[in-house]
């Protein structure tokens, strides 16, 4: 009787990737056209195509490049560049913290490295609101792929056919992600109070760090690390019971 | 400048070692109950946090911003595909566009 199965085995790897891909769909829809923005930018700002083109697949990260070639553009000194990077990422360091504890415990080092190389906000928020315990890394995997491809197209399209779209339909996708957050943020604040009053917390408190003049100073990576931080101790202090949505 | 190579590198690097410490370290590990209440929390801190104010400027539109952000609201609560959610975001972003 050994061979019964368990419920974790009913996804099977393939099924586990295709999910992960499926789950990918919106993600894309918003990498591609904020792809495009940046490979345009980038033309414009006179970073060389192929150093674009690598920034897209070495870095993978959307605020990084885009504050990257601005800075770039300004002259900006070399270690300052690094550095601001460097910050505007920590918030990853809290993700992935957070997605450790959501994939199959004991999965190989080696794979999760190189599953971590495809944390982004946006991956990052998929996989933590699926409804099972433990994802698959094959799930990761498809989720990664897909989101890194329709980033990577996206910026050469934005390179080699600089003309793209009509201007009002790409500003308009620039609030593509935003919307995909609050399709994620709505059902499970349907399903939990304590989700719904943590996520309007972090809203009052970004808000707060955003709009408070002294304040402003600060990059937005670290406010949001900061904001993230206070909220979800918050949450852990006022809920600890709390099972996640 | 003249390292342009070198930038991406680094820049890519720096960006890397917040995503890989934490996975791969703490995936085999228990943590303590409060730690692990907040690491559950952490995902809808950062949401909220990356939601508000940034959707305000992502049209370069206030308004059509509002309005973007309205439908999908109204359209999320309506338990359409995410998918759909974000056409009718962008939809909705493109139509306050016109209008105002």
């Amino acid at each position: 009787m050994k061979n019964l199965a368990k419920p974790v085995l009913l996804q099977t790897r393939y099924s586990a990737f295709t999910d992960g891909l499926k789950a990918a769909i919106p993600i894309a829809i918003g990498y591609i056209p904020i792809g495009i923005t940046f490979g345009l930018l980038a033309r414009s700002a006179g970073i060389p195509d192929y150093i674009t083109v690598m920034m897209s697949l070495i870095i993978f990260a959307g605020a990084s490049q885009f504050v990257g070639i601005n800075l770039i553009a300004l002259g900006t000194s070399f270690w300052e560049i690094i550095l601001t990077t460097f910050i505007l990422n920590l918030r990853h360091l809290l993700m992935s913290a957070s997605l450790s504890q959501k994939v199959v415990p004991e999965t190989s080092k080696g794979i999760l490295a190189l599953l971590s190389f495809g944390i982004t906000d946006e991956t990052f928020m998929v996989a933590s609101f699926r409804e099972e315990d433990h994802l698959k890394p094959e799930f990761l995997a498809g989720l990664n792929l897909l989101a890194f491809s329709a980033w990577n197209v996206g910026t050469w399209i934005g390179i080699f056919l600089s003309a793209g779209l009509p201007e009002a339909v790409k500003t308009s996708m620039g609030i593509a992600l935003y919307v995909m957050f609050i399709g994620l943020l709505v059902p499970s604040c349907r399903r939990s109070k304590a989700t719904l009053f943590i996520a309007l917390l972090a809203m009052a408190v970004h808000g707060f760090l955003h709009y408070t003049p002294s304040i402003t100073l600060l990059s937005t990576g670290l406010k949001i690390v900061i904001t993230t931080i206070i909220t979800a101790l918050m949450g852990a202090i006022i809920f600890p019971e709390e099972e996640s949505a | 400048m003249d390292n342009l190579w070198l930038l991406v590198l680094l820049m890519g690097i720096v960006t890397f070692i917040p995503r890989i410490l934490p996975l791969t370290f703490l995936n085999n590990m228990r943590l303590p109950r409060f730690l692990n209440s907040f690491l559950r929390f952490v995902p809808f801190a950062a949401l909220g946090a990356l939601i508000f104010p940034g959707i305000l400027t992502s049209t370069g539109n206030t308004t059509s911003a509002l309005v973007g952000g309205t439908v999908s609201l109204l359209l999320a609560f309506k338990r359409v595909n995410i998918t759909l959610v974000v056409f009718g975001g962008i939809l909705g972003a493109y139509l306050g566009g016109l209008l105002w």
